[in-house]
């Protein structure tokens, strides 16, 4: 049964609509305009189109979320991943819809502004308080510029907003209702999300962690351990999932081999699709004598290489003057060749055939290599080696009838035994070569020779060798069992192609792992960029990075923000940290100046926004990467919600008569109007129109330092 | 054993009242049992008023408190000075040090990265007892033969002795307890790493005598201003000194004493029946025994360096003209040269950012792929013939000697290759907003780009740039840019020599100004220059630059096996000392794998006993070891990660004996974890069974150190014959990780 009346009452509070509305208009006017490539979009956009053509790529600087983000815009504005990023400044076709590239980023930056006006409310900070902060973050010319291109800085401050506000909620949220929950959830993944888009993330993660433990702190002397373990529960196991699912997701979606294939383990080549599997698929897994085989390297530093030999001698003497073996030069060679093959041979046997059955290689066997072009034997002795005198010389062996002895049996040590098994297996077995006469290890020294080996790498054999390293590992990569007895039969067998067909599975959690590590530990030559900045210059932004600059005028898009916001951050940085200071001295005698819950408000506002500034900000002087000026932006956000917060505890608390809080009405809308005026003066450059003349572009180079282009007529 | 435990918690209370003030409110009746149960230490004011029976039974602990310091004594130093003059020969880093220490003896000027107490103490060690400085310490394995070395190897082994008797009293004065106290001395006297590396000529022993000693100072300080109070003061002042003073990693204890200090200040603040007088006094004393008197001590260190060095020597050119003037030997001292810079000189120019080289350049070019392939120019710190260049017009050469005025238009001619000074707009190989500069022409000819402006600071066109004392400029036509070095190392191909640049940025920073330093000029006369003698507060500065400058320089190098932190508390990998070969004596430096590995256990044991103990607190429980465990082990735990964590962040190169002072705390740590997991046992059985578990534990913790010390004692004390994987050595069996190399 109906009751009438029907009655639906909404609240709508028309600022945080028209900020809201405000914002939208900043970031997503004209997004499409430059139609041309803007700085780092060179960068994301490659693994953007990788994503469209599902190849499988490796990239260092983040996690896959931020590039699946912008992969997923690119999706829904049909982009079809055609699209060589190689240059900034490069024109879109018209196939490519720009407009959708940039849209998510420019949403995400958005969302910001609302989202900071909430996370004030939430603080317990009035809606004029929550309307300055918006004004603050709608009027920063730095964060509109980093939101309208396809970058991941404003993704990232979305998600960490989110995450906060989302906690707040939970946090202020009545004891009794159980609708909280689903806001520390929300957090939860928040945090996840925002791990995912950068690393960066990772610093207000632990922030929230840190805020979040300590009320949980409180809670242990009381409440029932229910509790702890839900907020657990949302705030590490879930994100942790979460975190994970995100690579589960970028997995599933790159199955294709690529250009990063070289980096990964061989296993993990041979689970994507093209590339390696297509060569291994199908080969028989045990190795046996009479295997013919390519031995590739497990270390991927310098470059993933195989075991190599050629028709060519150590010189008889090298150009410092010592002496080598003159035998046939054995490398590492960078290259797919037919000169990487090896064929197993039992040294009891003279036939280089597998025999039916094939006789499996096990751990602890002894064997010989026999290079298949030359027939030589892999062999070592007691010679210095090319490059790295305190090693054994490898060669290839030569009887020159010097009284030099063939020394080339070598013991099979697979160092995975405990995880795979005894027996030498294609793909899956990490094996040690050691030398039986002398001890020492095959290893990749990973120096180039010079000219007379070609600049391929030196292969040594090791005598003093420390724990475990992957230089000295090697992993059977080509494998098929030899059949042909004849040594011209088996150069054509050589020749032709491995194939046959049979799935090599790999577990998702074993490629997460290789993956995240590789990525971790990948290293980039890092050197300095023209724009590159250190974090003291970021403070008084010292420092800025051209964007985009029209191909014939002077139009050009600067990361700049806005000078006088940014002064008014630091300077509220600056004031809250010395009256936390005199408050907690004063209170430490005893004198109370502010009631507990002030005081509460107060305290919560600096771990919140003080906090997020010191873990964004500090890790970067400690690191050694090279580092921009968008670096400093996660940081900048929270003392916008610092600043306006702060003014509104000085009207309420320290000022006490009228007069006082009216001058600092005043003081504020004139602060207020220059942080606009000083947007509008700043928008050519942000927004990369109307063109400037050379003059204009000198007025508005507020700093010597900053680097503004001018285009010589 | 629980009547005991309470009792020590008592003692514990009953001397520290004001520091827990808020951790225990209640107060519990003094029970007189509990003054016997420890040592009474000096300045343990409440020990006084005993009866005659709990006297005599004060008089026996007393008395076997005595005993346990003697056998302390007795062991460390015999482990330490047994066979100290082992091998014979140079070992390691004592080719540095010992170096070093003859150079002080001999006065000649050197330049090190460590600051210069730790070499002058060696020094003053070698001269008491005999030793000449003639030895000239030229590589690790030099027979000393008949000169006196066993007095710096001596007094080193001293210091390195009293490391575990401080361990000791930090302990004792922390948990009040001897068992926990000789825990942690014998894990140090029996630990073969510390053993050996304060058996050789090196700052490690030095420093961590005085980063103890500060600690023990500090702990020690704590009935305000009473005698005894202001002499711990000033010792911890002093050690602090002493400690920045032999390495910059004394910078670390200073944190922990410094964040200890604050958080005593914070007590007393928080302590409302003290007047804000009373505050201000402690500040006020704090101030002067930890800042200014150590300040005062540390500047004192350098002025006795630089007054005792006063001779020319290798360290010369890392330093500016001004600075070596003062140094007998040196070309600048009393210098005689032309006074005015004219065409057709060769000089050196010197930049004049502290630390900055002299401009160089060599027969080699920039590799591929860095700017234009042509000639390098760097900046060098050494005096070297490929510092020198020549001035020349733009173009023509004249054969009267011209005085250079401000505003002239010159080129560069490097001496030796005959390129000229060149730039242009490729980046530069490091710094990219600037551009590259290169040696560029055969003998003299080059092109347009080859022409600097020469400028003199603060003059006007027309004046005459002074020999030594002109900052000057070098401005290049063709792009307006100006000579610059930026003060970052080159990597290999450029021989770790000084990046030069032409920067575009035209502010005048001693980073792009440049003096004349050599002038010769055989048409001019020489006159004699007295250079302004440089104020001893510069000196100081610049050679804290220099110092800290060549401290981040120290880059690993690519193929040489690098030590990384998490490689130490693990006992990955050692240092050998000495001996390579089965028929050498070799010493290798390796902490005692069994104690570094309980080290390692206690640390994580002791986070879970302070989760336990915390949790337990806050739900309202009391227990009777938490203070000790939370306050002393805290201090200990903020030691130990001061003295590790950073090491993370380091660019610089790292060996594994950077650890040792983070491992002294490590194992005062576990001698309070241990000490505390055995008293617990009272929290499982009930007595007598607990106090039995507990002797039991005590003993196999005493037995396992003693084996495993009789085991690896050959580490330290040498060892010869075949190496350990082989049988019939005497390390046989012992090589537990693959990476020791013994």
């Amino acid at each position: 049964m109906l009751q009438l009346p029907l009655v639906v009452t909404a609240q709508v509070d028309l600022v945080l609509v028209l900020v809201s509305l405000l914002a939208f208009w900043t970031r997503l006017s004209r997004l499409s305009y430059p139609n041309a490539v803007v700085f780092d979009e060179v960068y994301y956009g490659q693994f953007v189109s990788l994503y469209m053509k599902r190849v499988f790529f490796i990239d260092d600087s983040g996690p896959p979320l931020g590039h699946m983000i912008l992969a997923f815009g690119a999706y829904l504005g049909g982009f079809d991943g055609n699209f060589l990023w190689n240059r900034i400044g490069a024109d879109y076709p018209s196939s490519v819809s720009v407009w959708s590239l940039r849209l998510l980023p420019a949403l995400c930056g958005s969302l910001c502004v609302p989202l900071v006006y909430l996370l004030t409310l939430e603080l317990n900070f009035s809606h004029l308080a929550a309307l300055g902060a918006a004004l603050l973050l709608l009027l920063e010319n730095s964060l509109i510029v980093q939101s309208r291109f396809m970058l991941l800085e404003s993704v990232l401050i979305f998600f960490v907003l989110l995450a906060f506000l989302s906690y707040l909620r939970f946090h202020n949220a009545p004891n009794s209702s159980w609708s909280r929950f689903s806001w520390l959830l929300l957090s939860g993944a928040s945090c996840a999300a925002a791990v995912g888009v950068k690393y960066m993330g990772v610093f207000s993660y632990l922030l929230l962690l840190g805020v979040a433990s300590l009320h949980t702190w409180n809670l242990i002397g009381d409440h029932t351990v229910s509790h702890c373990v839900c907020r657990f529960m949302c705030l590490v196991v879930v994100p942790v999932l979460l975190y994970v699912f995100w690579f589960y997701i970028h997995l599933g979606l790159l199955s294709h081999s690529g250009p990063h294939d070289q980096l990964m383990s061989s296993a993990f080549q041979a689970s994507l699709q093209g590339g390696l599997s297509r060569i291994t698929q199908g080969q028989p897994l045990e190795v046996a004598y009479g295997s013919q085989v390519t031995l590739r390297s497990s270390a991927s530093q310098p470059i993933p290489c195989w075991l190599h030999s050629h028709r060519a001698n150590y010189p008889v003497r090298y150009e410092n003057g010592r002496g080598s073996s003159h035998q046939q030069q054995v490398t590492c060679y960078p290259f797919k060749d037919v000169n990487n093959w090896w064929i197993i041979k039992d040294p009891g046997k003279q036939k280089l055939v597998v025999g039916s059955p094939p006789q499996p290689v096990r751990h602890g066997d002894v064997i010989q290599l026999v290079h298949g072009m030359t027939s030589r034997f892999l062999n070592s002795h007691d010679v210095a080696a090319p490059m790295s005198p305190h090693a054994q010389e490898v060669s290839g062996y030569i009887d020159f009838n010097v009284s030099m002895a063939a020394q080339n049996l070598w013991r099979v040590h697979i160092s995975n035994r405990e995880a795979e098994s005894d027996v030498w297996k294609t793909i899956l077995s990490e094996v040690r070569l050691v030398h039986v006469n002398t001890s020492a290890v095959l290893k990749l020294s990973g120096v180039s020779l010079p000219d007379w080996g070609f600049r391929q790498l030196e292969v040594v054999a090791e005598k003093l060798f420390k724990g475990h390293s992957s230089v000295l590992g090697w992993t059977v990569e080509e494998h098929r069992y030899g059949t042909s007895q004849e040594q011209k039969e088996r150069e054509a067998e050589l020749h032709s192609p491995t194939h046959i067909d049979i799935d090599r599975k790999m577990s998702f959690w074993a490629k997460f792992l290789e993956l995240q590590w590789k990525m971790l530990t990948v290293k980039q030559e890092d050197s300095e960029h023209k724009y590159s900045s250190s974090p003291l210059e970021w403070i008084t932004m010292e420092t800025n990075i051209a964007y985009w600059l029209h191909s014939s005028t002077n139009a050009q898009i600067h990361l700049i923000g806005n000078p006088v916001s940014w002064g008014v951050a630091n300077l509220s940085l600056l004031a809250y940290q010395l009256l936390a200071a005199v408050y907690l001295v004063r209170r430490r005698r005893g004198i109370k100046d502010l009631p507990d819950a002030v005081w509460c408000r107060f305290s919560c506002l600096g771990c919140v926004c003080v906090g997020g500034w010191v873990v964004n900000f500090v890790p970067f002087l400690l690191m050694e990467k090279t580092l921009f000026l968008y670096h400093y932006l996660p940081a900048l956000c929270y003392l916008y919600v610092l600043s306006p917060a702060l003014l509104e505890h000085a009207h309420t608390h320290l000022l006490s008569s009228a007069i006082q809080r009216q001058a600092l009405g005043v003081c504020v809308s004139a602060v207020l109007l220059t942080v606009f005026l000083s947007y509008r003066n700043f928008c050519p450059l942000t927004y990369g129109s109307p063109e400037l003349s050379a003059n204009q572009l000198q007025g508005l180079r507020w700093r010597e330092t900053w680097d503004i282009l001018y285009r010589h007529r | 054993v629980s009547v005991q435990g309470r009792a020590n918690f008592k003692i514990l209370r009953d001397t520290s009242t004001l520091r827990n003030r808020k951790s225990f409110p209640t107060s519990a009746p003094n029970t007189p049992v509990s003054k016997g149960q420890s040592c009474p230490t000096g300045n343990d004011a409440q020990s006084s008023n005993g009866t005659s029976a709990q006297f005599s039974s004060r008089l026996s602990d007393r008395h076997m408190c005595t005993v346990l310091l003697v056998l302390v004594v007795g062991l460390s130093f015999s482990t330490r000075l047994y066979k100290i003059t082992e091998p014979p020969h140079v070992c390691w880093d004592e080719t540095h040090f010992g170096k070093m220490g003859s150079y002080y003896i001999n006065r000649t000027f050197f330049f090190d990265v460590h600051p210069p107490l730790g070499k002058m103490l060696i020094g003053l060690a070698g001269y008491m007892t005999g030793y000449d400085g003639t030895f000239p310490f030229m590589k690790p394995g030099d027979k000393y033969e008949h000169h006196n070395y066993w007095g710096m190897r001596g007094f080193c082994a001293v210091l390195g002795s009293l490391l575990p008797i401080f361990a000791y009293l930090i302990v004792l004065e922390l948990s009040r307890s001897e068992t926990a106290a000789l825990i942690a001395a014998s894990l140090l006297i029996f630990d073969t790493g510390c053993i050996t590396i304060s058996q050789y000529i090196l700052l490690d022993p030095i420093l961590m005598f005085f980063i103890m000693a500060a600690v023990l100072s500090m702990v020690k300080f704590n009935q305000p201003f009473s005698a005894s109070w202001w002499l711990w003061l000033v010792l911890t002042g002093v050690n602090l000194a002493g400690a920045l003073g032999v390495k910059f990693v004394g910078l670390f204890v200073i944190l922990l004493v410094g964040l200890n200090t604050v958080w005593d200040l914070w007590r007393l603040l928080g302590d409302l029946s003290l007047s804000l007088v009373d505050i201000a006094k402690h500040f006020l004393a704090r101030v002067v025994g930890l800042i200014l008197f150590p300040l005062f001590f540390y500047v004192t260190v350098f002025a006795i360096h630089f007054v005792v060095l006063n001779k020319s020597g290798p360290g010369d050119g890392f330093f500016s003209s001004a600075f070596q003037s003062r140094l007998i030997g040196n070309n600048l001292h009393n210098a005689s040269m032309p006074e005015y810079l004219a065409y057709g000189s060769t000089i050196t120019v010197k930049n004049l950012r502290i630390a900055g080289g002299y401009l160089h350049s060599h027969w080699h070019l920039y590799p591929e792929g860095v700017g234009a392939r042509q000639q390098q120019v760097t900046a060098y710190l050494h005096k070297d013939y490929n510092n020198l260049w020549l001035v020349h017009r733009q173009n023509t050469q004249s054969p009267t000697p011209d005085l250079v005025r401000h505003g002239d238009i010159i080129r560069l001619e490097h001496k030796e290759t005959t390129r000229n000074l060149h730039s242009h707009l490729h980046e530069a190989p490091l710094t990219k907003k600037h551009f590259q500069v290169t040696g560029y022409g055969n003998n003299g000819t080059g092109d347009a780009n080859d022409l600097w402006q020469v400028e003199v600071c603060g003059g006007q066109k027309g004046d005459l740039v002074k020999v030594l004392r002109s900052k000057v400029r070098f401005l290049h036509r063709a792009t307006g840019c100006v000579l610059y070095s930026s003060g970052k190392t080159l990597p290999k191909w450029g021989w770790e020599q000084v990046e030069v640049t032409c920067s575009p940025y035209l502010k005048e920073t001693p980073s792009s100004q440049w003096n004349i330093e050599d002038h010769i000029n055989p048409k001019l006369p020489n006159i004699s220059l007295s250079v302004l003698k440089p104020h001893f507060l510069e000196i100081l500065l610049e050679s804290h630059i220099v110092m800290i400058r060549g401290n981040s320089g120290l880059k690993p190098k690519d193929n040489e096996m690098n030590s990384k932190p998490w490689h130490w508390p693990i006992n990955y990998q050692g240092l050998r000392f000495s001996g390579v070969n089965e028929t050498e004596y070799r010493v290798y430096l390796l902490g005692n794998p069994v104690l570094w590995w309980m080290n390692l256990a206690s640390l994580g044991l002791y986070l879970i006993m302070v989760a336990v103990a915390s949790v337990a607190l806050q739900r309202g429980f009391s227990l009777k070891h938490s203070h000790v465990l939370m306050r002393g082990g805290g201090l200990l735990l903020l030691g130990w990660l001061l003295h590790y964590a950073p090491f993370y962040t380091m660019g610089r190169v790292l060996y594994y004996h950077h650890y040792f002072p983070a491992m002294l705390f490590s194992s005062m740590l576990t001698g309070i974890t241990l000490d505390i997991l055995l008293k617990s046992a009272d929290l499982l059985l009930r007595p007598p069974y607990s106090d039995w578990l507990q002797r039991a534990g005590q003993l196999v913790l005493l037995f396992t150190v003693l084996h495993s010390f009789y085991l690896f004692h050959p580490l330290s004390y040498g060892m010869t014959g075949p190496l350990a994987h082989e049988p019939g050595s005497s390390m046989a069996g012992l090589k537990w990780m693959d990476s020791w190399e013994f």
